[in-house]
């Protein structure tokens, strides 16, 4: 097989191969490192690339008897999730030199099955933000138009998936950050259900809305991936053992699914462009065999508001360990201690790390905790019973995944607001804690759209199904113009 | 105290559990080592890490709760508490606070033959902070030429105590402390070692005329390390609060320091504004759960408290209410005594000889129960050759302190020293005899009727035989012998 054949297989299809001994573990790294020496150095999906390491480990797959279900599967990791002795920075100044003493639960689950890491991928800093550029070692371009931003925060992991420099990634997702950049570079994109998969080892951003899920090319790589993330972790006291067997959906038609489409998630402040691949999706599933109905989320206007307090809030706390102490940066040149946490945090926190703090750590302050903390979680508290209502008449929910495609670098960085904006249909899904799958819905103006599809806690399964099925019906098939293998 | 103010204490006690491994991670929960070599992602706060809660840390919190009769309220959370230091590697306490584990108990104190009720305001779980050795003259921050971190105590099972501003004496505080330790003692929970820092105390005190209901401006008395320093630092504490008030002054809320070698309180450098800990729940931990299941287990498994041994003695062993009070005053004496009962069913003379001899040589060498060479059985055995005649008391008392000190048993020192009692009737007449003729003087003055002379007979006897004549066959023998 040529390079470009091989980079053509999604996960599912090079697993069978693999497994078939078609070809090797080490001749799927080769073809995937080239793609990186090829394509990486005008994208910047990768803060680092492994070569070595993964060559050794597509090695040692190959020598073994037994090939494990994922055995020589190159994957990209965000590098927000630790691992031992490989530098880990959250794409922050704060851990530029920083190895962990230990590996996260879901990538010694994903090691355990036998994937091999090809590198660790750009983000924003500690996963702050909606386009990559508040990475501080530089933005990801995006891969349909390398003036374009990949979305973010798991901006590298999904533009490594797209620009095929990974057959599939780790992302991970506190407001949307795996499927907003997912929808951004047309590629699959998985938030599972908090609780399913161990946050041991993921650098914790907002820990009650933080799960890590993966970003491929195709639903069912969505679904053999989970297969191996999901779990209760003893490390972990919010992991709980997912309630299903995660499975790899047959290939259906929608009939049967009744589908509500999220009032407030539509038309107004989206895209007219996103609206009309949008509404077009909605079309091909209902000739699919979907009930369409209108759903309502009333307090949906209040979710980003809300996750803009409780998020920074639980940031705030979370952040508190980079203070020069232990490990990570520490600037030089203090009198005492307050000095030093003061010039130490200065330096290693970039400007968007650094407003959150502040946000949070106001919000906490006494006197306006009620006012913010407090009136923000019973907000969350709304959410959640919005959702529990709408899937009372609907199997599942949809919106668009982000409310534009992906804009140009630079166009959003100096307000924030616009910014945060981009999240406006995902946040709801953390702060309910719920699954939710991104799919490549089309394209707009030649870039892609995101078709976002939601279901109640742990129905993962049914998730996976209804997405291939929309999959099907949808009938992607554009590619970023890089031109493939060469 | 000056006549028309009274003093209001309230307390804050900490306490490390003896538990095996810390409160939220595997790591082994043990007072020093080599620095650092208990830690891990989870103590030493490295990115990614999480805590998973102790359970064993949670049983031993519940036994804590019932002992003082608190009320375990069905759920409890946990909440960060926020603030920078280098001993706090998240920037945040693991710890309870509008929701706390336990509320509403009492511990009734005895001070001065009366009891007292104080009452229990929370009792909650949190997690020590690690030890900053703070390199330099001072051994305090200030000044320090650099400071060095040790994370072993990081994340060690803490457990607060909160009692109600219903102590009114700096005994009285003494004695909730000595009550409360003995208790956590009984429990199993902590080694309660003050030196190693394993039960801290801080006290808060205000003092207002008497009568009031209100309270007065409090001051607050902190890391004590010993109860006597903190019954001294609270009179201290009080006095010069009172002094203030006598004289039409204010006292002002701070934190003052007791230098217990020079007697003086001072004020500790106030903070200029007060710290804004930004509690918020700890979205990393579920609540938790205390069902009636989970009460009742614990309940099944306390251990029997001091009050209710101390009741069951004077039930059932016809102690006096003081000796019960003693027996039960430590957990390990406690276990001594009934052992030694179990041997030597005489529970009066049994506790008469702990207290008179086993205390009087643990106070008079300052050694511990734990350590001491004599074991409740040796004791036991002891007892038996004085009740069936084999030694005298006297020199009972003397074999004991000699199994004290070497740790040999009873019936070894009586036979290697030859101390057995001697009651042979030939023996002590031939003894008596000699005593007689060579105290002619005082024969003739008992024969004119001073008859308290037969003391000084008998006296003479035990001497010559350096105690092991038996006293009741020298009185009756000498008797005869004189009439």
């Amino acid at each position: 097989m040529t390079v470009a054949d091989l980079i053509k297989l999604n996960a599912l299809e090079a697993a069978e191969r693999l497994q078939n001994g078609d070809f090797s573990a080490i001749d799927l790294v080769e073809a995937y490192l080239g793609q990186i020496r090829r394509h990486d150095p005008a994208i910047f999906a990768y803060l680092r690339v492994s070569e070595e390491n993964a060559r050794l480990e597509a090695e040692a797959i190959d020598a073994a008897p037994d090939r494990p279900p994922l055995g020589g599967l190159p994957t990209a990791v965000k590098d927000v999730l630790v691992t031992e002795g490989i530098v880990t920075t959250c794409a922050s100044r704060m851990l530029e030199n920083y190895r962990p003493i230990y590996t996260a639960t879901c990538i010694r689950q994903m090691k355990r099955a036998g994937m091999i890491t090809l590198g660790k991928t750009n983000m924003d800093e500690f996963a702050m933000g909606s386009s990559t550029e508040n990475s501080a070692f530089g933005p990801t371009h995006n891969p349909w138009d390398l003036d374009r931003v990949p979305g973010g925060s798991s901006g590298g992991s999904a533009a490594a998936v797209a620009a095929r420099e990974a057959l599939w990634a780790l992302g991970s997702d506190t407001g949307g950050s795996i499927r907003q950049p997912a929808a951004f570079c047309g590629v699959v994109g998985l938030k599972p259900t908090y609780g399913s998969v161990s946050r041991y080892g993921l650098v914790a951003f907002a820990s009650s809305f933080d799960q890590v899920g993966p970003i491929t090319r195709t639903v069912n790589d969505a679904a053999l991936m989970l297969r191996h993330l999901v779990g209760k972790d003893p490390r972990d006291s919010t992991s709980i053992e997912h309630p299903e067997a995660i499975r790899v959906p047959e290939d259906r038609d929608l009939a049967g699914l009744r589908i509500g489409v999220i009032k407030e998630l539509v038309r107004e402040g989206i895209d007219a462009g996103v609206m009309a691949v949008f509404d077009k999706t909605v079309k091909k599933m209902a000739t699919a065999g979907a009930e369409v109905v209108e759903s309502s989320l009333p307090h949906a206007g209040y979710a980003l508001p809300a996750y803009y307090i409780l998020a920074p809030a639980e940031a705030s706390a979370n952040l508190a360990r980079f203070d020069g102490v232990r490990y990570g940066l520490r600037a030089g040149g203090a009198a005492g201690i307050t000095e030093m946490y003061e010039n130490t945090r200065s330096l290693g926190f970039g400007d968007e790390v650094k407003r959150r703090i502040m946000l949070g750590t106001y919000a906490l302050s006494s006197g306006y905790y009620d006012a913010y903390y407090g009136q923000s979680q019973k907000v969350r508290t709304l959410i959640v019973e919005d959702f529990q209502k709408a899937f009372d008449s609907a199997d599942l929910l949809i919106s668009p995944t982000a409310p534009t495609t992906a804009f140009r670098l630079g166009e959003k960085t100096g307000d924030p607001l616009t910014m945060y904006m981009s999240d406006i249909c995902t946040i709801p899904v953390n702060l309910a804690g719920l699954p939710a799958i991104s799919i490549p819905a089309g394209l707009s103006e030649g870039l892609p759209v995101g078709l976002q599809i939601i279901g109640p806690a742990f129905s993962e399964n049914r998730l996976l199904a209804a997405a291939r099925g929309a999959e099907l019906a949808i009938g992607f098939d554009a590619a970023p113009p890089l031109g493939e293998g060469s | 105290m000056t006549a028309g103010y009274e003093a209001v204490i309230g307390l804050e006690i900490h306490v490390e559990l003896s538990t095996e491994s810390k409160m939220f991670c595997g790591c082994r929960v043990e007072f020093g080592g080599e620095p650092n070599t208990r830690t891990c992602p989870v103590c030493a706060a490295h990115p990614g890490a999480l805590p998973v809660i102790n359970e064993k840390a949670i049983d031993y919190l519940a036994r804590i709760a019932l002992s003082l009769d608190c009320d375990i309220p069905p759920g409890s959370i946990f909440h960060r508490k926020n603030y920078f230091y280098p001993d706090l590697p998240k920037g945040y306490q693991i710890t309870q606070y509008d929701q706390p584990f336990a509320i509403e108990g009492h511990l009734d104190v005895s001070v001065d033959e009366k009891d007292i009720r104080v009452g229990i305001e929370r009792v909650h779980m949190e997690e020590d902070t690690a030890k900053n050795i703070h390199a330099g003259a001072s051994g305090r921050i200030a000044g320090a030429l650099y400071s060095l971190i040790d994370f072993n105590r990081s994340g060690t099972p803490l457990v607060e105590i909160v009692t109600k501003p219903e102590i009114h004496s700096p005994q009285s505080a003494r004695a909730f402390l000595n009550k409360l330790k003995n208790l956590l003692k009984y429990l199993e929970v902590s080694d309660c070692n003050m030196e190693e820092g394993s039960l801290r105390c801080d006290a808060n005190v205000s003092v207002r005329p008497a009568g009031s209901s209100k309270l007065g401006v409090k001051t607050e008395l902190k890391n004590m390390n010993s109860f006597k320093h903190l019954e001294k630092g609270l009179a201290r504490e009080i006095e010069r609060q009172t002094e203030l008030l006598a004289a039409g002054e204010r006292v002002v809320q701070q934190t003052v320091h007791f230098d217990f070698t020079t007697g003086e309180v001072t004020p500790m450098r106030s903070k200029e504004f007060a710290h804004d800990y930004r509690y918020f729940p700890e979205p990393d931990l579920a609540p938790m759960l205390a069902n009636r299941k989970f009460v009742d287990r614990i309940a099944a498994s306390m251990p029997e408290l001091p009050d209710a041994r101390a009741g069951r003695y004077r039930r059932d062993f016809g102690l006096t209410p003081y000796n019960a009070e003693v027996m039960t005053s430590d957990r390990k004496l406690s276990d001594f005594f009934e052992e030694c009962v179990s041997h030597f069913n005489d529970p009066k003379l049994v506790s008469n000889w702990l207290m008179g001899e086993l205390l009087g040589y643990l106070n008079a060498t300052g050694g511990e129960l734990a350590d001491c060479l004599v074991k409740p059985a040796s004791l036991a055995e002891l007892l038996g050759m004085i009740e069936s005649g084999k030694i005298s008391n006297a020199v009972g008392k003397e074999v004991f302190a000699e199994m004290c000190r070497s740790g040999k048993e009873a019936a070894a020192i009586v036979e290697a020293k030859g101390l057995t009692q001697i009651s042979d009737t030939a023996e002590l007449e031939a003894m008596i005899d000699a005593v007689l003729a060579e105290n002619p003087e005082q024969v003739a003055q008992y024969r004119a009727g001073r008859e308290k002379l037969l003391g000084f007979f008998v006296g003479m006897v035990m001497k010559k035989t350096k105690g092991r004549a038996n006293p009741q066959v020298v009185n009756t023998l000498m008797k005869e012998k004189l009439s």
